[in-house]
């Protein structure tokens, strides 16, 4: 056990260098890492928010709106189809889970089938390679067609709405600040934000937690809101109430003319006159066209912008009309504005939600844990002193414990923390205060491996065996047991990793790391440098180690 | 050169196994009493698991006033809340549990609304530190996950001392462990302290240390007995005790003062974790002597290991 090869010192040396020069960036600043050669190792240990501060928010979409947006447009779906069919209906309804529509002529259902089935579109999912459609269209017991959406739909559906939630909560974010915020799906449904920096979470949730669907609406010619409730609501008709008079309703037409996706741009202004805080938008040149008609048309009547903001509090839906001017003249040129009764952050807000898009659906948040600066400083400190003193607690025990090999179990240690260290930099892992507690957890087990070992070489000792054989067989008989008590360990981590989230992932991936680390050190670096030290005697009989 | 002093009395063999009667018991009463606490106090579980919300606050004016403070937030209507003093003077823990939903609601949005009030009330003069907020789905969620952590490490650590060693040696560990973290979670539930995630990876730690302090002791058993083939039993382990003892002691020594210095530095987010921990290396190492082996005696082992014996050293010299 104490004979190493050129090759093998080679290797090892080579380890413990790697480790130091991955773990050197996180003592320099960044003006040097700047100037730093690029073949060297750059990376810097991110620091969790536990630590720098930040916050955390961990949103749920309202797959419940989802469906119900989606049985909305389904239920125009089997309208369209049918009225383009000729074929007449009677009782078309929207449940919570399916659309149903009963005909007319029942002898006409098969013709009814046939121009319903064009409407599932197969789920598209090369990958997985999953079969199958997104709706599912029967024919119920009771004469109806029941237009549903399929289990694996509702699952795409909602994947490819959080795929676009995503897109848009970073264009949103990004326009409060210059952080590098991290926001990522978790599980099917939900969005997790991690923003750094920020301690009061207020302002972020606004701006994430808005649907901010605008959409631009023709009002009704001779009716209002209010007489339409006294009497009907004219078919494809809706009320909206106004966002600035909350008893005044409008009545508008369902089908928007413009949708907000066709604005190009929104930007925050004041208006010349009243010096209001207002919102300015440009269209693009399919809408800026059909707005241009729009209008041309309409000179001397409103038309409606409307502000859809998903759910409120309450369960009912936050839909308002921001405003409903009155067309002068027809607006040619693709831009106009939009007053209602603003603050100036109110409007700097909207314009950012306008700007980035529309949520898909409500977000909900579930899950929320910021941490101020001030207590991420405190905790690095905290976590310093810790090490500071329980490093040096270990050191004074293995020195006076085993002396010179002491000192050897403690370089062998250091190692350890610079290949743990230098490999969560390179891998760019996260540092947390879990982390830290790891980090010193891995000190205290990291000795116990070398503990193992040098009782071993005392206990040969003590059996009457030479210096360098009880050295050889203390090395190797520990070994066994070494890799066993480790390996338990590793269970125990790997199954936090797998299993656990944020602060105990961090906790695993360093405690694991320290596992491998430990094993490395204790039967590569200690053993080098026992073996260096026994062939520096320049004789058999060397003294006692131990 | 300074070898290092040789603190531990290796002449002198404790008659542990002689004596072990009086620790079985010992370990069967406090492991008893950590059931019936458990069964009838329960665990004071943290809003990681019960959803709710926490603040730690600092003022900026002085020490905190918590009677002020109490005033300030009862008038919400927010049930139980609970404020805790901290180790500095200025520094305070603001705890209430998980809202009821008011009619039309969901109940993540009456946690956040809470919230938000609790934010409002608390005014400019306070810097809010650290806020925690779990909505029911998550902390559902989250306690589920917890326990499936730990009976997972329970399984995988068991299959694996079972793939090592033998059934036997396999069935004393867990007993040991599952002695272990039911004691640790029984002086969680008499000292009221609260349980949360943290608390979780510091049990999973607590288990990969204890495992770690028997598997050594039944490493020297599973040699001695390959090396002593007619030597009784109790004999035997009482051997193998003795002889890892200086090496028990010297790391849960090492790892007792690295853990110490998390609890006395340690803020209040690491604190719970640091105090698991400093209970369970006490605890892990208690077991592996007074109980895993005693456990393993009881339900015997085989005694023939030639034929093992043989196989590992031809995996030895393949190794080598």
């Amino acid at each position: 056990m104490l004979h190493f090869s050129r090759f093998k010192i080679g290797f090892v040396v080579l380890v413990c260098l790697m480790g130091a020069l991955a773990t050197l960036p996180n003592l320099l600043s960044q003006e040097t890492l700047k100037s730093w050669p690029s073949f060297l190792p750059h990376k810097q240990l991110s620091l969790g928010l536990d630590l720098k501060g930040g916050a955390h928010l961990l949103l749920q979409m309202d797959s419940g709106e989802l469906r119900k947006d989606w049985l909305k447009s389904l239920r125009g779906d089997v309208r369209k189809k049918l009225r383009d069919a000729r074929i007449r209906y009677k009782g078309l309804g929207q449940t919570k889970d399916l659309v149903r529509v009963k005909l007319v002529d029942e002898s006409k259902k098969e013709d009814a089938l046939r121009v319903l089935r064009t409407i599932p579109q197969p789920l598209g999912n090369a990958f997985s390679g999953s079969s199958g459609y997104d709706v599912a269209i029967e024919e119920g017991f009771d004469g109806f067609i029941n237009v549903e959406p399929t289990t694996a739909g509702m699952q795409q559906r909602i994947s490819n709405a959080v795929t676009s939630a995503i897109e848009v909560i970073r264009r949103r974010i990004d326009n409060i600040g210059t952080a590098e915020p991290s926001i990522v799906r978790q599980g099917v449904d939900r969005i997790l934000v991690q923003y750094p920096g920020i301690g009061n979470t207020k302002r972020l949730k606004e701006l994430i937690g808005k649907t901010a669907r605008l959409t631009f609406h023709d009002v009704h010619a001779t009716t209002s809101g209010d007489e339409a409730r006294q009497t009907r609501i004219p078919l494809g008709y809706v009320i909206y109430p106004d966002a600035d008079d909350p008893g005044y309703e409008h009545l508008l037409r369902e089908i928007p003319i413009i949708y907000g996706e066709d604005l190009v741009d929104a930007q925050p202004g004041f208006d010349q006159n009243t010096n209001e805080p207002i919102i300015s938008f440009r269209f693009n040149q399919k809408a800026a066209v059909e707005f241009g008609r729009f209008t041309a048309q309409n000179v001397g009547r409103p038309f409606a912008i409307v502000l859809d903001n998903g759910i409120k509090d309450d369960g009912t839906p936050d839909i308002k009309v921001l405003s409903a001017p009155v067309i002068r003249e027809p607006i040619l040129g693709g831009s106009g504005q939009i007053s209602g009764n603003f603050s100036v952050q109110s409007a700097n807000d909207l314009a950012v939600q306008i700007r980035s898009g529309a949520l898909p659906a409500t977000l909900t948040v579930v899950e929320e844990r910021t941490v101020g600066p001030s207590l991420g400083a405190d905790s690095i400190e905290a976590g310093e002193w810790a090490a500071l003193v329980g490093g040096i607690g270990v050191a004074g025990f293995m020195i006076f414990a085993y002396g010179l090999f002491g000192v050897f179990a403690l370089f062998a240690v250091f190692v350890n923390l610079l290949l743990i260290v230098g490999t969560m930099s390179m891998i760019g892992s996260t540092l947390t205060l879990p982390g830290i507690a790891g980090l010193i957890l891995t000190v205290g087990m990291a000795v116990d491996a070398n503990v193992l070992i040098y009782e071993r070489i005392r206990e040969e000792m003590r059996n009457g065996k030479q210096p360098i054989s009880a050295i050889d067989g203390g090395f190797s008989r520990a070994f066994g047991t070494i890799i066993d008590s480790n390996l338990t360990t590793l269970i125990a981590g790997i199954v936090m990793f797998w299993l656990g989230s944020g602060p105990i992932r961090g906790f695993a991936v360093t405690l694991s790391l320290g596992i491998f680390a430990t094993i490395f050190t204790a039967f590569l670096v200690t053993r080098l440098m026992v073996a260096l030290w026994v062939a520096r005697q320049k004789t058999r009989k060397i003294p006692a180690p131990l | 050169m300074f070898k290092g002093v040789d603190f531990w009395p290796h002449d002198k063999v404790f008659p542990i196994m002689k004596v072990r009667r009086s620790f079985v018991i010992a370990s069967i009463v406090a492991f008893t009493l950590a059931v019936a606490l458990l069964a009838t106090r329960g665990l004071n579980f943290g809003i990681d698991f019960k959803g709710g919300s926490l603040f730690e606050i600092q003022s900026k004016s002085g020490a905190v006033d918590i009677g002020e403070l109490r005033n300030k937030l009862n008038g919400l209507g927010l049930g139980s809340v609970q404020i805790q003093q901290l180790d500095e003077p200025t520094d305070a823990l603001i705890r209430f549990e998980e809202q009821k939903a008011k009619d039309g609601e969901s109940s993540e949005k009456a946690q956040q609304n809470a919230a938000d009030k609790v934010q409002e009330a608390l005014g400019g003069d306070v810097e809010i530190r650290r806020t925690e907020v779990v909505g029911p789905a998550v902390s559902g969620e989250l306690a589920w996950a917890g326990i499936t952590a730990v009976l997972f490490a329970i399984l995988g650590i068991l299959l694996y001392i079972w793939f090592r060693f033998e059934w036997q040696f396999a069935i004393a560990s867990i007993v040991a462990l599952v002695h272990d973290i039911t004691i640790t979670l029984g002086v969680f539930s008499i000292l009221g302290l609260d349980f949360g995630l943290s608390e979780v990876a510091a049990l999973l730690t607590l288990a990969g240390y204890s495992i770690n302090d028997t598997v050594v002791v039944f490493d020297r058993i599973r040699e001695n007995l390959r090396r002593y083939k007619k030597m009784a039993l109790d004999q035997l382990m009482n051997l193998s005790i003795n002889e890892t003892l200086s090496r028990t002691v010297l790391t849960s020594g090492t790892t007792l003062l690295a853990v110490l210095s998390i609890y006395v530095f340690g803020t209040e987010v690491i604190k719970g974790f640091a105090f698991a921990m400093l209970f369970g290396i006490l605890i892990g190492t208690w077991s592996s002597i007074f109980v895993a082996s005693p456990f393993l005696l009881w339900i015997g082992v085989k005694r023939d290991w030639s034929g093992i014996a043989k196989s590992d050293k031809a995996t030895a010299a393949a190794q080598s």
